[in-house]
C-alpha cells in the first residue's frame, strides 16, 4: 500500500484512461459497463485518500514522470483541487449504476462501449484539468474532456441532439483557442507554464507589461467562461443537456461545469490573484453583473420552458451564476458559498436529471405536457424530483439553503444589501418552475397511456437517485464535510489575493 | 420519559403517524384510527411536557449544529407551549370532524389528505418548540409545502388557481422578506436564538429597525396582514376541516406565533417602545383589523365570510404584539387559543351545514336553523365568543387588549378595537339569526323537511369546541397564566 500511495496522483488520471482504452476494445456493453463502473468506483476512493492526505500534511506535489517542475508536468493537489476530485469522482460513482439501463435504452447496442470509453475518457479530461498544475496540460484536458463530451451529446436519441453537439463543438472549440492564447500570454510574459511558477514570475513583471497581463487575464476569462456557461457565453449549453443521452445530461451537468469553474478560481485566485490588483480592474463587478444576470433571466427563461431537460439546463446556467457570483465577491464567506455551491449544486442538479432520466426511461419524455399525473406512478422517483427541488430553491434543511446563506454573507461583507435581496428574489423565481412541474406532476390526473402504465425504475436507477436526494437534505444539515471544507479553501485562496504577497505555506 | 425526551416525541409523533398512515390505504378505519391514536398521543405529551414546565423552567432539548452558530434545536417556553396545547388539542376534534365531513363527502384522496394534516400538525409542534428562528424558519416552510396538497385537494382548475396563489404568496414572502430579516438579524445579534427581553437591542439604528420590522411583519405571510392576506380567502376552496384546523389555527396561528415571538424574544418589548417605527406597524394591523371585517360584511359565501373574518381578528394578536406591553402580549397570547376555539366552531358549523345541505351561501340559510338546531346553536356561541362577549372565552382576550392599548395610551387601537367588535356582531350574527328567524323559502328543502343534522362525528366535534368557548370563560385561568409567564426582560 505504502507503494502506491505516493502515485495516486498520477492512478487518479491514468486509471480512467485505461479503463477507457479498455472499453474502446470491447464489443460488449455490459462488460464495458462493468469497467467504467469499477474504475469510478475507484475514483472517490483515491479522491478520498488524497484529501486526506492533504488535511492531514499539507499540499501533494507530484513530479509526472520524473521530471521536476516547473519544467516537466507538475500534478499538484491542495484543499481546493482535492475537495473538486472528490465532488467529481464522488457524484460519478453515485450516478453511475443508474447508466447500465439508461444507456441501453438509449444507445444503439453496438456503440454502447464506444459510449462508456468517451464516458471514462471525459472523467479523465475532467479530473485531469483538476489535478494538474500546469496551465498547457489543463489545456489538453480541457480539450480530452469536451471533445468526448461532444461525442456523449452526439449521440442523443434525438437528431436534434447532433447539431447541439456540433453547437457545443463551435463554442467550446472558440473557448479553448481563447484559453490557449491567454496561456500563450502569460508563457511570453513569464516563461513558464507551471501555475505556482507563473504566480511568482508575475509578480515580478514590470508595470510596462501590465496590459498583456490583463490580456492575458481577459482570454482566459473569455476561454473558461464558455466552458462553464458563465452568462451570457451559456447559449451551447441548454440543447447539449436537452438532447443529449439522459446519463451524459446526469454525469455533466453534475460535473463539467464545475471543474470549469475550478479552474477560473485557480486562475483568478492562484495564478493572477497575487500579480494584479483587482480593485484596480472592474472584474469583480463584471462578473457580479453577469452572475446576478444569470440568476434573473435564465431562471425567467427555465419558467417557460416545457422541455424539462432544458428547464434544468436553464436553471444550471443561474445556479452557476450563483456560484460565479461567490468568486466575484472574492471575500471569505462569499467564496466559501461559491465553493460549497458547486458541491451542493452538482449533488441536486445530479438529482434532478437523474429523476427525469428515470422519467424518460418510463415515459419516453421529458417533456412537461406528457408527464401529467406522473406522481402517483412513480411515486420515488417524482419525491426525489420535488425533494431535490426543494434544494434548488434554497429551503432551510437542504443542501441549497446553506450555500446561499454563505452567499449572502459574503454580499453584506461586501456592503451590499441589494445582493442579498438579489439572492434571495432569484430563488422566488425557482419555486414557480420547480412548483409548476410538482403541481403537474402531483397534482393532475394522468391522460397519456404511457404515463398511466409507468412505475418506478428498476433498483439500479432507483438507488442511484436516492442516494443523490438523500445527500440534498444530509449535506443541509451536516455541513462540515461541504461548506466546512470550502471555507478552509476560501481562507487560503483568499489569503493569497490582494496583497500580491502571498503569506507563508499558503498554496497557489 | 424525560423532559427533553417527551418534547423529541411530541415532535416525532406527527411525522410517525404520517409515515403509518398510507400503510392502511385499503383500511380507512384502520387508517382513521390511526390518526386518532397519534393525535391522541401528541395532546398525551404536550400535556406532560406542560406539567413538567409548570415548574418554570424552561426545557431545553437537544439539537444539531448546522453551521457556525445556526443549530436544529428546540426549547420549550411559556408562549410555544400554549401553542402546541391549542394546535395538538384541536387536532384530536378535527380528526373525528374529518371522519364524518370526508365520508360523507365520499371524497377522494383520503390518504394524502390524512398524511398531509399530520404532517402539518408536526410542523406547527416543530414551530411552537423552535429554539431559534432558524429551526422556526424550517418547519415554517414546511407547513406552507404540506398545506399545499390539502388547499389543492379538489384539484379542479379553481383549487389549483388558489393553491397557486397560496404557495407564491406563502414561501414568496417568507424567502424574499422573512429570510433575509433572519439573516439580517443574525448579522447584527451573531445569534438567532429566542431570548427574553430580545437580540436585536443596540445592534442597528433605528431606520435599519425600521427595515427589519418591516421585513418581518409582512414576510410572515401566515400572520395575513393587509396587503399580504389574499392568500386566506383563496384558501377556502379547501375541504372544511383543513379550513377549520389548518386556516383558523394552525397555519395562521404559526404565523401570528411567529409574529409574537419575534417580537418578544427578538425584538424585545423594551426595544419596539423605543422605535418610532413600531406605530407604522400597530397601524397597518388595526387597519387591517377594520378593513377585514368591512370586507367580511361584503361576503356572502360563508367561508369566506369566515376567512376575512380570520384575517381581521389575526391583526388583533399583531396589535397586541406592536403594543409592546406586558398585557398586549398576554392578549395577544390569548387570542391565540381563544380565536382557534371559536373560530374552528364556525368552520365546523359551515362544513356542517354544506355537507348537511349543501349550502354555501349566507343568503340561502333562512330557516335552516330550525332543522339543523345543534349545528346553529354551537355557531351562535362560537359567533359570541370570537365577538367577546360573556359568558365565552373571547372575551378574555379582547379584555387583555383594550387595556394593553390602555396602557400602552394607544386610544385610537382602543377605539378601532371596539369598532371591530360591532362589525363582528353585524355580520356573524345574522347568519345564526337567519338560521333561526328567517322564513325558509317556499319549496326549499328546509321546507319540505328533505334535511336533517350532519353525521354524527361532525355533531360532536362542533359541539366539544362550542363547549370549549364557554369553558375557556370560566377556565380561562391556566392560560392566562402561561401567557403571563412568558419571559418579557
Amino acid at each position: 500500500m505504502s507503494s502506491v500511495l505516493p502515485h495516486l496522483p498520477a492512478l487518479q488520471v491514468v486509471v480512467p484512461l485505461f479503463g477507457a482504452v479498455i472499453a474502446a476494445f470491447l464489443r460488449r456493453g455490459a462488460i464495458a459497463f462493468v469497467v467504467a463502473l469499477a474504475v469510478t468506483w475507484l475514483m472517490p476512493v483515491i479522491a478520498a485518500t488524497m484529501l486526506w492526505q492533504v488535511i492531514e500534511t499539507g499540499p501533494i506535489s507530484y513530479a509526472m514522470g520524473g521530471w521536476e517542475p516547473p519544467w516537466g508536468i507538475e500534478y499538484r493537489v491542495d484543499l481546493l483541487s482535492a475537495f473538486v476530485l472528490l465532488l467529481v469522482s464522488a457524484v460519478a460513482a453515485a450516478i453511475m449504476p443508474f447508466a447500465r439501463q439508461s444507456v441501453k435504452l438509449e444507445i444503439d447496442e453496438s456503440r454502447e462501449a464506444w459510449f462508456y470509453c468517451m464516458y471514462l475518457l471525459c472523467l479523465t479530461g475532467l479530473l485531469g484539468i483538476t489535478i494538474t498544475g500546469d496551465a498547457f496540460n489543463a489545456f489538453v484536458f480541457l480539450e480530452v474532456s469536451s471533445l468526448s463530451s461532444y461525442v456523449m451529446i452526439a449521440n442523443g436519441l434525438d437528431r436534434r441532439a447532433l447539431l447541439a453537439a456540433f453547437q457545443y463543438l463551435v463554442m467550446g472549440t472558440v473557448g479553448a483557442t481563447f484559453y490557449v492564447i491567454g496561456v500563450g500570454f502569460l508563457y511570453l510574459l513569464t516563461g513558464s507554464l507551471n501555475f505556482v511558477d507563473i504566480a511568482d514570475r508575475l509578480a515580478n513583471v514590470g508595470p510596462e507589461q501590465f496590459s498583456a497581463m490583463v490580456a492575458a487575464l481577459a482570454f482566459v476569462s473569455a476561454g473558461v467562461g464558455i466552458k462553464l456557461a458563465l452568462f451570457p457565453l451559456h447559449a451551447w449549453l441548454p440543447n447539449a443537456y436537452a438532447f443529449a443521452p439522459s446519463f451524459a445530461t446526469a454525469f455533466l451537468a453534475a460535473s463539467a461545469t464545475k471543474v470549469a469553474v475550478y479552474l477560473i478560481i485557480r486562475l483568478y485566485y492562484s495564478v493572477f490573484g497575487g500579480a494584479i490588483d483587482y480593485a484596480a480592474l472592474p472584474i469583480s463587478e463584471v462578473i457580479i453583473v453577469l452572475s446576478v444576470a444569470a440568476m434573473f433571466i435564465a431562471s425567467a427563461i427555465a419558467v417557460f420552458e416545457n422541455n424539462l431537460k432544458r428547464m434544468l439546463a436553464y436553471s444550471s446556467v443561474a445556479q452557476i451564476g450563483y456560484v460565479t457570483l461567490g468568486i466575484g465577491l472574492a471575500n471569505q464567506a462569499g467564496l466559501t458559498g461559491g465553493i460549497a455551491h458547486l458541491f451542493n449544486h452538482a449533488v441536486m442538479k445530479g438529482a434532478l436529471f437523474v429523476a427525469l432520466g428515470c422519467v424518460f426511461f418510463r415515459v419516453g419524455s421529458c417533456m412537461l405536457d406528457e408527464v401529467t399525473g406522473l406522481g402517483r406512478r412513480m411515486p420515488i422517483t417524482m419525491a426525489a424530483f420535488a425533494i431535490a427541488g426543494l434544494g434548488l430553491i434554497g429551503t432551510p434543511g437542504t443542501v441549497g439553503f446553506i450555500s446561499k446563506w454563505y452567499l449572502a454573507q459574503g454580499a453584506l461583507d461586501s456592503g451590499s444589501w441589494l445582493l442579498v435581496f438579489a439572492i434571495v428574489a432569484s430563488s422566488v423565481i425557482s419555486v414557480v418552475y420547480i412548483g409548476r412541474v410538482v403541481e403537474v406532476v402531483w397534482f393532475r390526473e394522468p391522460t397519456s397511456k404511457a404515463v398511466i402504465e409507468a412505475s418506478d425504475p428498476p433498483l439500479s436507477m432507483l438507488l442511484p437517485l436516492i442516494a443523490l436526494t438523500a445527500a440534498v437534505v444530509y449535506f443541509g444539515i451536516e455541513t462540515s464535510a461541504s461548506a466546512g471544507l470550502a471555507s478552509r479553501a476560501a481562507e487560503i485562496l483568499t489569503g493569497a489575493l490582494a496583497t500580491g504577497v502571498p503569506p507563508p505555506g499558503a498554496p497557489q | 420519559m424525560t423532559p427533553e425526551a417527551l418534547v423529541i416525541a411530541a415532535l416525532a409523533i406527527p411525522f410517525v403517524g404520517a409515515a403509518l398512515i398510507p400503510l392502511f390505504t385499503n383500511n380507512p378505519n384502520a387508517r382513521e384510527t390511526v390518526t386518532l391514536v397519534t393525535a391522541a398521543l401528541l395532546f398525551i405529551i404536550v400535556v406532560a411536557i406542560a406539567g413538567s414546565l409548570s415548574d418554570g423552567a424552561q426545557l431545553q432539548a437537544v439539537g444539531i449544529d448546522v453551521f457556525a452558530g445556526i443549530a436544529f434545536a428546540f426549547r420549550v417556553e411559556p408562549l410555544g407551549m400554549l401553542f402546541a396545547l391549542v394546535a395538538s388539542s384541536l387536532w384530536i376534534v378535527n380528526s373525528i370532524y374529518s371522519i364524518g365531513y370526508m365520508r360523507a363527502g365520499d371524497e377522494p384522496r383520503q390518504t394524502t389528505y390524512y398524511v398531509c394534516f399530520a404532517i402539518a400538525v408536526g410542523s406547527a409542534i416543530g414551530i411552537a418548540f423552535a429554539q431559534n428562528l432558524f429551526t422556526l424558519f424550517l418547519f415554517y416552510e414546511a407547513l406552507t409545502i404540506s398545506t399545499y396538497p390539502l388547499v389543492t385537494h379538489k384539484r379542479d382548475a379553481e383549487a389549483m388557481r388558489s393553491g397557486r396563489l397560496y404557495l407564491l404568496l406563502l414561501l414568496g414572502t417568507s424567502m424574499a422578506l422573512l429570510l433575509p430579516a433572519i439573516f439580517a438579524t443574525f448579522a447584527l445579534a451573531g445569534t438567532l436564538d429566542f431570548k427574553a427581553g430580545g437580540i436585536l437591542a443596540g445592534t442597528a439604528s433605528g431606520a435599519t429597525l425600521a427595515l427589519l420590522l418591516f421585513l418581518y411583519v409582512f414576510g410572515i405571510g401566515k400572520a395575513a396582514v393587509m396587503p399580504v392576506h389574499s392568500w386566506l380567502p383563496a384558501a377556502m376552496v379547501a375541504p372544511t376541516p383543513v379550513s377549520a384546523l389548518l386556516h383558523a389555527v394552525a397555519v395562521v396561528k404559526a404565523g401570528v406565533f411567529t409574529i409574537l415571538k419575534v417580537m418578544v424574544y427578538v425584538f424585545g418589548i423594551d426595544l419596539l417602545q423605543e422605535l418610532s417605527a413600531t406605530d407604522i406597524f400597530l397601524y397597518v394591523a388595526a387597519l387591517t383589523v377594520l378593513l377585514a371585517s368591512l370586507i367580511a360584511m361584503t361576503q356572502n359565501n360563508l367561508k369566506r365570510r369566515l376567512a376575512y373574518s380570520t384575517v381581521s381578528q389575526l391583526s388583533y394578536i399583531v396589535v397586541g404584539a406592536l403594543l409592546a406591553t406586558q398585557l398586549g402580549v398576554i392578549g395577544g397570547a390569548m387570542q391565540i387559543a381563544m380565536h382557534a376555539f371559536g373560530k374552528i366552531t364556525l368552520f365546523f358549523c359551515a362544513g356542517a351545514i354544506y355537507v348537511a345541505a349543501h349550502k354555501v351561501e349566507v343568503s340561502e340559510l333562512d330557516g335552516l336553523g330550525r332543522v339543523m338546531p345543534i349545528t346553529f346553536g354551537a355557531f351562535l356561541i362560537g359567533a359570541l365568543s370570537i365577538i367577546g362577549l360573556p359568558p365565552f372565552g373571547g372575551l378574555w382576550s379582547k379584555w387583555f387588549l383594550l387595556l394593553g392599548a390602555l396602557e400602552a395610551q394607544h386610544i385610537a387601537i382602543l377605539v378601532v378595537l371596539v369598532i371591530s367588535s360591532l362589525l363582528n356582531i353585524a355580520y356573524l350574527l345574522p347568519i345564526p339569526f337567519r338560521g333561526f328567524f328567517g322564513t325558509a323559502p317556499e319549496g326549499s328543502p328546509q321546507a319540505t323537511g328533505g334535511i336533517q343534522e350532519a353525521p354524527l362525528p361532525c355533531l360532536i366535534a362542533l359541539s366539544v369546541t362550542a363547549l370549549g368557548c364557554l369553558l375557556l370563560f370560566f377556565f380561562a385561568e391556566p392560560l392566562h397564566a402561561l401567557a403571563a409567564a412568558i419571559p418579557l426582560r
